[in-house]
C-alpha cells in the first residue's frame, strides 16, 4: 500500500452504528475500542461513530457517562478528607482517591484539611485505575487547588471538540476571551477570567461549540462566532 | 382459518399497530426514549453506569442492572394503585433478566445501571413497549451492549394468531378463548430473551407464534436502529 491510498483510506467517513451492528467484515481488520470480533465480523459493542483508521476499526461513543482512564487530567471536587488523603467526585461512576503522598510537597496530617477542604475544586491526574476506585495525583505542575472561577459541566464526550486539532480550539477561546480554561477529560472545564463577564462570555462560547459539536471545521465558524458577538 | 378477515382495529394479522419513537425525551437522564405501540406508550430512562450504594450489593466482577416497570394511574380506565405490585414486580424482573442477555455488564464491575419504565398509556402489550424503550434509552445512553433486542406480542384468537395484542383481543372470549405470548429477541443472536405465554396454546401453534414474532422483531429492530441513527443527524 502506498502513501496516497493510506491517507485515502484514512479519511473514510465514520458511520453511526448501533450495538451488535457489524461494522466491517473480513480477516483484514482488527476490533479496537469498543468493538468484538464475532467469526469473520467486527461487531460494535456501543452506540457511536464507527471509524476506521488503517487496519484498526473502533468506536467512538458519542453519549454515556465518563470512565476514568490513566493519565486523564480530571476536575473534582473534595467530597472527604480522610487521614492519609482526600476522596474526590470525579463525575465518574467510580470515586478519586488522592493520597497525602502525591502532594507536590509535604503535608503535615494536622494541616491536611488546611491544604484541601471538602467542598473545593481540584485539578488531578488519573495516575491509575483500579477496581474499586481511581487513584489521582497533583505532582505535576499546573494541578492542585483551584480557589475561584467556576466550573461548567458538559458532556465528556464533547470534551475533544472543546480541544479542538491539536489544541486550536481552546487557544482560540483562551485569546478571544482572555480567560485561563483548563479541560477536564471527565467533562468539567473551569473557567478563570479577570472579570465574570469574561468567564460568562468564555461559557457561551463552549456551550456553543458543544451544541454545535458535528458541523465540519468548528475551529473557523467560531472565529466567525467569536467576531460577532465580542463586546455583545 | 379464523372466521374474520380482518382484526377489530382493521388491521391485518400479521402487522402491528402504528410506531412512534422519540429519543432524548427526559434531559435529566443519561438516555432516555419512548415507544408506542398505537396507544400504547412506554418511556424509559437510564440512569448510569453509577456507583452503586449500599457497597455490599457491588459485585466486583461484573456491574449490575436494575429495571423498574411501573404503570402510571391514569393509564388504565380503571384507576391503577399507584407503586410496585406482584404484576409490576414481576414485570420488573423479567425485562430485568432479558436486558440482562444483552448489556456488556462485565465493562463496568462495582457500579449499577438503572432502567426505569413507565406507562403513561396502556392498551395491552405494555411489557413489550416497555422493553423496545428500554433498548433505545440504554443504547442512547452509551452503555457497553452485545447486541440490540426488540420485542413484540403475538395473540392467538380462538385459532388465528396475531401480532402486537390489543386489550379487546386480550379477552376474545369465543371459541378456545385468547392467549397472549410476549416474545423479546436478541438482533443478532436472535436469543429469545423473554416469552412469557398467557392462556392456551398448542406446541405447533406455538412455534408458529414464535416464528411470527421473530418476523415482527426483526421489522421493529429496524425501526429502532433507524431512530437511532437519525437521532443524532441534527
Amino acid at each position: 500500500m502506498n502513501e496516497e491510498e493510506r491517507v485515502e483510506e484514512k479519511r473514510e467517513e465514520r458511520v453511526l452504528v448501533v450495538p451488535g451492528e457489524s461494522i466491517v467484515s473480513g480477516e483484514d481488520y482488527l476490533p479496537g475500542d469498543w468493538t468484538k470480533r464475532e467469526g469473520k465480523d467486527i461487531v460494535s459493542n456501543r452506540y457511536g461513530l464507527a471509524e476506521k483508521s488503517g487496519r484498526l476499526v473502533k468506536i467512538i461513543p458519542l453519549s454515556g457517562i465518563y470512565m476514568p482512564r490513566a493519565g486523564n487530567v480530571v476536575i473534582g471536587t473534595v467530597t472527604d478528607v480522610t487521614f492519609n488523603g482526600w476522596i474526590m467526585d470525579i463525575n465518574a461512576p467510580y470515586s478519586g482517591f488522592l493520597p497525602l503522598s502525591e502532594t507536590p510537597r509535604f503535608i503535615n496530617k494536622e494541616e491536611i484539611q488546611s491544604f484541601i477542604d471538602i467542598g473545593e475544586i481540584v485539578v488531578a491526574k488519573v495516575d491509575a485505575v483500579k477496581g474499586k476506585g481511581v487513584d489521582l495525583t497533583i505532582k505535576i505542575r499546573g494541578l492542585g487547588k483551584k480557589e475561584d472561577g467556576m466550573l461548567v459541566k458538559v458532556n465528556h464526550s464533547k470534551v475533544p471538540r472543546i480541544i479542538g486539532r491539536e489544541g486550536s480550539m481552546i487557544n482560540l477561546i483562551k485569546q478571544e476571551t482572555g480567560c485561563d480554561i483548563i479541560v477536564g477529560q471527565n467533562g468539567l472545564v473551569w473557567i478563570k477570567g479577570n472579570s465574570v463577564d469574561e468567564e460568562l462570555f468564555a461559557k457561551k462560547s463552549i456551550e456553543e461549540i458543544t451544541r454545535r459539536s458535528f458541523v465540519a471545521g468548528l475551529t473557523e465558524q467560531m472565529e466567525k462566532w467569536f467576531k460577532e458577538n465580542k463586546g455583545k | 382459518m379464523s372466521k374474520y378477515t380482518k382484526r377489530f382495529d382493521g388491521r391485518k394479522f400479521d402487522e402491528t399497530r402504528k410506531i412512534k419513537i422519540e429519543l432524548d425525551i427526559i434531559p435529566n437522564a443519561d438516555g432516555s426514549a419512548l415507544f408506542a405501540f398505537g396507544d400504547t406508550i412506554a418511556m424509559a430512562a437510564v440512569y448510569g453506569p453509577k456507583q452503586l450504594h449500599p457497597q455490599h450489593m457491588q459485585n466486583p466482577s461484573k456491574g449490575i442492572l436494575r429495571v423498574k416497570y411501573d404503570m402510571m394511574s391514569f393509564s388504565v380506565t380503571e384507576r391503577k394503585k399507584p407503586g410496585p405490585n406482584r404484576r409490576g414486580m414481576e414485570i420488573s424482573k423479567v425485562s430485568e433478566w432479558a436486558l440482562a442477555d444483552i448489556v456488556d455488564l462485565d465493562s463496568f464491575p462495582n457500579t449499577v445501571v438503572d432502567v426505569h419504565i413507565m406507562i403513561p398509556q396502556a392498551n395491552a402489550s405494555t411489557r413489550v413497549a416497555g422493553l423496545n424503550a428500554a433498548v433505545l434509552a440504554l443504547a442512547r445512553a452509551g452503555v457497553p451492549m452485545k447486541e440490540m433486542a426488540a420485542a413484540v406480542s403475538i395473540g392467538k384468537m380462538d385459532k388465528t394468531l396475531v401480532v402486537d395484542v390489543i386489550k379487546e383481543e386480550e379477552d376474545y372470549e369465543e371459541g378456545e378463548g385468547a392467549t397472549d405470548i410476549a416474545f423479546c429477541f436478541g438482533s443478532r443472536s436472535k436469543k429469545v430473551l423473554l416469552t412469557q405465554l398467557d392462556g392456551k396454546i398448542s406446541p405447533a401453534e406455538l412455534k408458529e407464534a414464535m416464528k411470527l414474532g421473530e418476523q415482527a422483531c426483526s421489522k421493529i429492530y429496524e425501526m429502532l436502529k433507524d431512530a437511532l441513527k437519525k437521532g443524532v443527524e441534527k
